[in-house]
């Protein structure tokens, strides 16, 4: 019976592919520039992804901002009462509710510091005046760095006090209030009662620079008006369902003219992001590693060609068909296989060395990296089916001939 | 007496157009022991014949039993298998791999009969001993000259124990004084009780043969020696 061993195949094909190291180097290289192009885009693109993702903490996925229009009446009814905030709050999973009246962009009022009497110093400042519900400081994620918030009681009694952002204080020269200092607002005095330390909510950071009154003074002595701005914090988790809920809340009549600010859903985020960056990349990937297929079906078929002789002598000594087959096929799987295995490597540490450079963490699918090197032989299994079919087809009378 | 080979009425025509007949009615027995020399020149049919003997190719018509076995009625896979274990090829550019030692070239020999390696190995070695090349294992064929060349490659077809040395103009690309190391070689594995069938165009060693015989356009004819 005329058989072949597995051992001796294996042993033939490889000393068989390491006859010719130049070329077996070459072909080698370009199934690892197809498989390190596919780890290394997979790995940047999942990197990346899960960095953008990561900026997404827990603080600014639980934020919902909503705007509301200013009417176009001034005495129309508000498109938002100020006492809607309180059936936001009843919302379940809100943590807290703010809402404010700003003046309007390019509007800001000037402000002045009475206690200071300095000819070189600028005194009237144009600053954004705003209007607020007490239970901003909590939603903006500020405190105080002297005095205190007003409270429901200041709101109450239309008490004429302030607070000034960190910017504002600064730029009105007031460093300290325990000597009660004033401003005066549009030429209106308030007392100053409290300056705000640092805002950590990305989207109200105005605040830093404003002055902020009790809602219900802002309205009798500024003419603010209604609610602008709605800032609402959620559980976590809850952001995407108040966002939908906290319009209608608001203005039951109307909520579609209401614009929500909503965290993006980070999972989907992340996705996108990495089906941005993979996509064409990957493309390039899967042209690159086609090509490479390409180099091993073309360089297989010229050993073949080349080992003519070979063949023919093989058959001479009793290889069947098959044997031949198997031979050049298992020589092309292990160009493939090695090309994968280098090219693993190389993607890995392409995604490592990219990461390194953007202060990133590297993030590698272990599975991907695995499968590198089996997805590298199925390429070098199939690039060789052709040349393997040629030389198994060959007679041995002919292969013979050829050159020795 | 069952010959080693028998061929009875042999021919082998070419499917070209016009087709071309290569052997007419060869009949031929070469029994245990036999040295055979088949002269001929070039386009006489000396290649068609060698390998109708050695199993490559299937005569047209007719008979040719091997070892007593019909092979003209066989399969590709047991054809095959006869070649590779009862045939040793000895070719004119002795088709060495010049990417493998002198010994793993010789150990092809039996790669396809699964023998396992190690056996290979030793009866490669011994073959290589008895070639008078035992101390060129680890060369690789490229440092060794034609002559050494022609004794591996011998080696190789001597290490499965053929009952056929097949010789296809053994000494075609070999010097004068190389040429007289082979045959004196093959003079040798005779004494040693080879079956030897040599193929040349070369009437002086074909001379050293027991019995020649010559092909002429297909034909065969028994040469009449001393």
């Amino acid at each position: 019976m005329s058989r072949l061993s597995v051992k001796d195949l294996v042993a033939e094909a490889v000393s068989g592919v390491g006859a010719r190291p130049a070329r077996t180097v070459l072909t080698v290289v370009g199934i690892v520039m197809g498989i390190g192009t596919l780890v290394t885009t997979l790995g940047v693109s999942a990197t990346a992804g899960n960095q953008i993702a990561g900026r997404f903490d827990a603080a600014t996925a639980t934020e919902v901002t909503v705007h509301v229009p200013r009417a176009g009446d001034p005495d129309a009814p508000p498109v938002v009462r100020w006492s809607a905030t309180d059936d936001v709050a009843r919302l379940n999973g809100v943590t807290a509710v703010a809402a404010y009246s700003r003046t309007e962009e390019g509007k800001d009022l000037p402000v002045r510091a009475n206690a200071v009497k300095d000819p070189t110093r600028i005194l009237d400042r144009l600053l954004p005046v705003v209007g607020a519900t007490p239970t901003l400081l909590d939603t903006a994620r500020a405190d105080v760095a002297a005095g205190r918030f007003f409270d429901t009681g200041h709101v109450r009694r239309h008490d004429r006090v302030a607070i000034l952002g960190a910017e504002a204080a600064n730029q009105l020269g007031l460093t300290r209030i325990d000597n009660q200092p004033a401003v005066l607002v549009d030429g209106r005095p308030f007392t100053v009662i409290g300056v705000l330390g640092a805002v950590r909510r990305a989207d109200q950071q105005t605040l830093g620079t404003a002055v902020i009154l009790p809602w219900t003074t802002a309205d009798d002595d500024l003419r603010l008006g209604p609610i602008t701005t709605v800032s609402i914090t959620t559980a976590l988790g809850g952001a995407p369902l108040i966002a939908a809920q906290a319009p209608i809340a608001l203005a039951p009549n109307d909520p579609a003219a209401l614009q929500v600010d909503a965290p993006p859903d980070p999972a989907s985020l992340r996705t996108g992001v990495a089906q941005d960056v993979s996509g064409l990349l990957l493309i390039l990937g899967l042209v690159s590693l086609v090509v490479g297929a390409l180099g091993i079906a073309n360089v297989t078929l010229v050993t073949v060609m080349e080992r003519t002789a070979e063949i023919g002598l093989r058959r001479a000594l009793g290889a069947r068909r098959r044997h031949i087959a198997a031979q050049f096929l298992l020589e092309s799987t292990v160009i493939g296989l090695l090309g994968g295995i280098v090219g693993a490597s190389t993607g890995v540490l392409a995604v490592v060395a990219i990461s390194v450079t953007r202060q990133w963490t590297p993030v590698v699918d272990g599975t991907l990296a695995a499968a590198s090197p089996l997805v590298g032989a199925v390429v070098g299994l199939l690039a060789g089916a052709y040349p393997a079919m040629r030389a198994a087809r060959m007679q041995p009378v002919d292969a013979l001939r050829g050159p020795a | 007496m069952t010959y080693v080979l028998e061929l009875t009425g042999v021919s082998r025509t070419f499917p070209t157009d016009p087709p071309v007949t290569a052997l007419v009615d060869i009949d031929l027995r070469v029994g245990r022991g036999d040295y055979l020399g088949i002269i001929g020149p070039s386009g006489s049919g000396k290649s068609t014949l060698l390998n109708v003997l050695g199993l490559l190719d299937v005569p047209s018509a007719d008979r040719y039993r091997f070892e007593g076995v019909e092979t003209t009625e066989l399969g590709d896979r047991r054809r095959t298998e006869l070649r590779g274990s009862r045939i040793g090829f000895v070719f004119q550019s002795f088709h060495l791999l010049m990417y493998r030692t002198v010994v793993e070239n010789v150990m092809l020999g039996g790669l396809y009969t699964g023998v396992p390696a190690a056996v290979r190995r030793e009866r490669a070695v011994a073959a290589l001993a008895r070639v008078g090349m035992g101390h060129r294992h680890e060369f690789l064929p490229g440092r060794l000259s034609g002559g050494e060349r022609q004794r591996v490659a011998i080696a190789r077809a001597l290490v499965g124990d053929p009952a056929l040395l097949l010789c296809d103009e053994p000494t075609g690309n070999l010097d004068s004084s190389n040429t007289a190391a082979v045959l004196d070689l093959f003079d040798e594995l005779r004494a040693g009780g080879a079956t030897l069938l040599v193929i040349t165009h070369d009437l002086a060693v074909a001379g050293r043969a027991d019995r020649q015989v010559r092909i002429t356009d297909g034909r065969l004819s028994e040469v009449v020696t001393r």
